[in-house]
């Protein structure tokens, strides 16, 4: 019995302790790098079994009654507001960097381009779902048109929101930038996209965790690498919370 | 385990030294004991950043969920099952934090890592732990197909499923009356179906519901919808799931107690195994 009773007194000695350990670990700068093996071969592995397939499609039966909101959900910026007044009138997509035709898109432009509607799931990365109805330009045609240039690798979305003066952006390699289902969305659920959910657009990145899924886009830039924007992590929460660049799981 | 000693020679008798585990067993047995644990206390920090679970393809807020822990204004910490509720205030919904304030979190800070709210590291350790969890049953299970091990020492014999002799054991087992000498060489059928039970349906589980929380993963395996029936049903089998495996692991620890808990952990470490003396008739 005695040493049954000094087991267990270790055991609960050792649980906090152990705890402890875990919280001070997380801070440590190679204990992070390690924790980004499980991140980095996630991407590399997914790209080789599934770069080409398709996110599942709804049927209009199967849609989430509500779609909720997420994030930020109204822009504070001046700029934003009078945008916000005008209906969009004067707002124009900026595409920029590594393209040969660099492009000022209006909502009408991209109305005019090949459209793409699909019923699909948007998960988010605190774990619930909803099925909605999305709208858009696929993001393929837009490059397309002006013409990457074959030292472009990613693909840099600049948002009107912010948190904290902190802009939003994200960031997703060209094969989902490709993607068929990557759509520049302006419509949702058979309606224009509500500022909620990010108008003028959002874009879909149907194979990846929701906040890959940027809202109040200004901007698609062209780029051969990360590390010029933000503190180098490829998004707005990969800089400032450590979450995941490739949140496709 | 018993493959090793079927040499030629007298029988084995309580009070023996012999081989129990193989090195792939036991290599396997730590390296699931640290990520199961990783893997839990990750998951129940992911669980706690949308405590709700829900049944199909979708779900989220305005959606009925069937279960959710939360806790009230008046400062209660409640479990909610359906249609019933509990009052779980100290530690589900409501419980102390660090600081000794308490805090509104469904998993308290000891169960969780990190053990204050931090979704992205908590996923991180998740899905790095996921790659040795999988790789490790995977390695293990073909492992065990080549060297004998799930024939000779896990699959049940045809005279362990008869049902007199399967109520005979548990009864055994419920007078804590454990296999001694000679019979302690080989798992018990309860043994052998726990064991089962865990390489072949819960771990296995575990990872497959897993993966079909990951939206590549969907569009890459569609199948993955249709087996657990939505992304939404998986998560909730994958949070039931994980309460199983949590419940064969207490088992697990209490046989390890009452068989022996010194001898028992020697022969998960060495290898080595001291048969249990036969009873005194």
């Amino acid at each position: 019995m005695t040493t049954r009773r000094k087991v267990l007194q270790g055991l609960t000695l050792a649980a906090p302790t152990l705890l402890l350990g875990c919280d001070r670990l997380s801070q440590s700068p190679s204990f992070r790098d390690l924790l980004k093996t499980g991140d980095w071969l996630s991407y590399r592995v997914q790209r080789l079994i599934g770069s080409d397939a398709l996110a599942r499609e709804f049927a209009p039966s199967e849609m989430s009654p509500v779609f909720r909101t997420n994030g930020n959900t109204m822009p504070g910026s001046a700029d934003y507001q009078r945008l916000l007044t005008t209906q969009f009138a004067d707002w124009r997509l900026q595409v920029t960097g590594l393209v040969e035709a660099p492009a000022a898109l209006s909502l009408a432009d991209l109305r005019a381009m090949p459209t793409r509607t699909q019923i699909t799931r948007h998960d988010c990365v605190e774990g619930w779902s909803a099925i909605g109805k999305w709208t858009g330009t696929p993001l393929g045609a837009v490059l397309e048109q002006a013409r990457l240039k074959p030292a472009a690798r990613y693909i840099v979305f600049h948002c009107a929101d912010d948190f904290y003066g902190t802009p939003y952006y994200e960031s997703i390699d060209l094969a989902d930038a490709l993607h068929p289902q990557t759509i520049l969305a302006y419509g949702m659920n058979d309606a224009p996209l509500p500022t909620g959910h990010g108008a003028p657009i959002r874009v879909r990145i149907e194979r990846q965790l929701g906040y890959k899924s940027a809202k109040f886009i200004m901007g698609v830039e062209a780029v051969s690498d990360l590390s010029g924007f933000g503190k180098g992590e490829g998004g707005f929460w990969e800089d400032v919370a450590f979450y995941d660049w490739y949140a496709g799981i | 385990m018993p493959s090793e000693t079927q040499a030629a020679g007298p029988a084995p008798k309580g009070g023996d030294l012999i081989r129990r585990h193989r090195l792939s067993t036991r290599i396997w047995h730590w390296l699931n004991a640290v990520t199961l644990l990783v893997m839990l206390m990750s998951g129940l920090m992911i669980f706690n950043a949308h405590p709700r679970l829900y049944w199909g393809q979708y779900g989220a807020n305005n959606d009925p969920g069937w279960l959710e822990i939360g806790s009230t204004n008046g400062g209660r910490g409640v479990l909610l099952i359906g249609s019933r509720s509990f009052d779980t205030t100290g530690v589900l919904g409501l419980s102390t934090g660090a600081n000794g304030q308490p805090v509104e979190v469904a998993f308290p800070g000891w169960a969780t890592v990190p053990s204050t709210y931090d979704l992205a590291l908590a996923r991180r350790r998740h899905l790095t732990f996921a790659w040795l969890l999988s790789a490790s049953i995977v390695a293990y299970l073909l492992w065990s197909l080549v060297n004998g091990h799930l024939r000779r020492d896990l699959a049940p014999k045809g005279r362990e499923l008869r049902p007199g002799h399967i109520f005979h054991e548990i009864a055994q087992h419920a007078r804590l009356r454990l296999p001694k000498g000679e019979a302690a060489r080989h798992y018990n059928t309860l043994q052998k179906f726990s064991y089962l039970a865990v390489i072949l349906v819960l771990i296995p589980l575990m990872v497959l519901t897993g993966l079909t929380m990951s939206p590549q993963m969907d569009a890459a395996w569609p199948w993955l919808l249709d087996v657990f029936g939505g992304r939404q049903s998986a998560r909730s089998i994958h949070f039931i799931t994980a309460w199983l495996l949590v419940g064969f692991v207490i088992v697990h620890l209490l046989m390890v107690l009452l068989a022996g808990p010194l001898n028992e952990i020697r022969s998960m470490i060495t290898g080595w195994f001291r048969l249990p003396k036969e009873r005194a008739r």
